[in-house]
């Protein structure tokens, strides 16, 4: 299927496309009403060029239908679900039936043949297990290659270290700032680096930059693979970087890339920038048409010297929304502000401030201090800091660092409030 | 009894302490006696001035977070033992102090401690009645 000649791959994504629209139009009443206000029925589409005039599905429609307004597929049928943060401490929640287990599985096994992961490979998958879709994920995706897995999933690293040397691992998944994490670690301990074995990564779930995959080769001693994927679509396995890196393979015969100028929303042809939007051709738990990643990469459709005739995507450039991602958690500012306001029971004004401090990313929220909140003893400021804390912790699910910052520290500004100072510079190159 | 205290929420960077003492100087008012409690991030400036209520007004205009808080001073023997007894009367009494600081007094023989605690009427008469000292906020804003 990778190498399949571009007009047959046109032909088996034009009928998949068909069959998707008849399937969502029948079975999903949100899929069935936007088509029948784009003036569309199934039947309608006769050609991949149709696609463009099939309706965007936004994060926002994903929302409005919590927990199962989107599935396509009774609950019976669903063997799995998996959700990730949401906006209000809602979720976005997914499911997958058997059916697409399996596919999840086998783009999955491609990505890790594509990055020359195979049955004599033995992977630390330090992916998180559980919600998140990155655990498990890639675990049936390296069974269904044959490889030998080690279900670390994330933390305890000096265990992780150590089964690393006892059990002669070859390839490491987890997400690029774990890997430095890891780095870090071995040296700590003082690893020789004659007891590893490891020679590649699979890295992905959050952002970064060629510079901090040239740091995690050297400093490890591997090749680092960019791996791309994202719930909604499917989880890790949507794209995959081959040895050639010249950008990520999208298995489009499941899932349709498209680029369009995030502005207008109309569609931008091969090689130009924009936002990222994928239709899922075969997914039956919960497939969606057009779904705006919100993503900003390039597409590029010439054959890449490995031989794959997958279209493939540039590494992600940025995000068109406020979306952060901090060790693979989706973090949205208002998220961050319902705990706040939960909390302290006033509008605050707030910023998100991310870094990196030595290997892993850190989320410091800066909370102007009003006269609403002043109180004239240390200890009362140290208790509405934890009381932020715990708030944001529960719903993000990761650590924070609470600033209180003098009132108007936090620029303001006409129209959409800057919420985010992000200083890793993971986007750039 | 009760004198008027401003607290200030400053970040723990240069020049915030700079700018509050410059501020008020402009604004010709007089710093009688002033502490800082601090952490990592962030301190509280408390200052004793000789116009309370015009301090907090130019403080706050100027977008400073202020508040007025309510502390008594205490006239202490200035000898050894002199503070100790005090404190542990209110303490015999179960008077809870949330945090003291010195104040710089002119008069020789007596210092000046003031004083947060919770129940601070409680506390004015306990101290009387065994023949402390307290004097009124205008004798301690113009001392």
């Amino acid at each position: 299927m990778e190498c399949l000649p571009a007009g047959e791959r046109r032909k088996i994504q034009l009928e998949r496309l068909q069959a998707l629209v008849r399937r969502v139009y029948e079975t999903v009443p949100h899929y069935q009403r936007a088509l029948r206000e784009h003036g569309l029925r199934p039947g309608d589409i006769k050609s991949l060029d149709d696609l463009p005039r099939l309706p965007l599905t936004t994060k926002d429609d994903l929302r409005a239908s919590y927990p199962f307004g989107l599935f396509a597929a009774r609950l019976k049928d669903i063997v799995r679900i998996h959700a990730s943060s949401g906006t209000t401490g809602k979720p976005t929640v997914v499911g997958y039936t058997r059916a697409d287990i399996e596919t999840w599985s086998e783009v999955m096994a491609r990505s890790l043949s594509a990055a020359g992961v195979g049955a004599d490979d033995v992977i630390q998958n330090a992916y998180g297990y559980g919600l998140f879709t990155g655990g498990l994920g890639l675990h049936y995706g390296s069974e269904k290659v044959g490889a030998t897995v080690i279900p670390m999933s994330v933390g305890n690293t000096r265990r992780q270290v150590m089964l690393m040397g006892d059990f002669g691992v070859t390839a490491l998944a987890c997400t690029p700032s774990y890997a430095l994490h890891l780095a870090e670690v071995i040296d700590d301990l003082e690893v020789e680096r004659s007891r590893l074995r490891l020679r590649v990564g699979i890295f992905g779930a959050e952002p970064w930059s060629t510079n901090l995959g040239r740091e995690i080769e050297k400093k490890l001693g591997i090749v680092a693979m960019d791996i791309y994927g994202l719930s909604e679509i499917m989880g890790p396995g949507v794209a995959m970087e081959c040895p050639y890196k010249q950008g990520l393979h999208v298995w489009d015969d499941h899932f349709l890339p498209e680029i369009i100028d995030p502005e207008t929303g109309e569609p931008l042809p091969y090689g130009e920038k924009g936002e990222l939007v994928i239709t899922t051709l075969t997914k039956e738990g919960f497939p969606l048409l057009r779904y705006r990643t919100r993503d900003v990469t390039i597409l590029h459709d010439e054959p890449c010297p490995c031989g794959r005739t997958h279209v493939r995507m540039e590494r992600i450039m940025g995000r068109t929304d406020d979306m952060l991602i901090i060790r693979g958690v989706n973090v949205f500012p208002s998220q961050v502000e319902s705990a706040l306001l939960e909390a302290g029971q006033a509008e605050p004004h707030y910023l998100l401030v991310v870094d990196r401090s030595g290997p892993l990313d850190y989320l410091e929220i800066w909370v102007e201090v009003s006269e609403r909140y002043f109180a004239d003893e240390v200890r009362e400021l140290e208790r509405l800091e934890q009381a932020f804390k715990r708030a944001i912790e529960s719903i993000l699910g990761i650590s924070v660092k609470i600033k209180l910052v003098e009132p108007k520290t936090i620029e303001r500004s006409q129209g959409k409030a800057k919420r985010v100072v992000d200083r890793r510079d993971v986007y750039k190159d | 009894m009760r004198v008027k205290q401003i607290s200030i929420f400053l970040e723990n960077k240069s020049g915030r302490l700079a700018a509050v003492t410059r501020l008020l100087g402009e604004a010709g008012i007089n710093i009688r006696a002033l502490s800082i409690a601090d952490t990592s991030d962030f301190g509280i400036l408390r200052l004793i001035v000789n116009d309370p209520a015009r301090a907090y007004a130019a403080l706050k205009d100027a977008g400073f977070t202020v508040s007025e808080t309510d502390v008594i001073a205490v006239e202490i023997p200035d000898r050894p033992g002199g503070l100790s007894e005090v404190l542990n009367l209110l303490h015999e009494n179960g008077v809870n102090v949330e945090y003291l600081y010195a104040f710089v007094s002119h008069s020789s023989g007596t210092a000046l401690v003031l004083l947060k605690v919770r129940g601070i009427d409680r506390a004015v008469e306990l101290l009387k009645a065994h023949g402390v000292k307290v004097p009124d906020a205008a004798t301690v804003y113009n001392l």
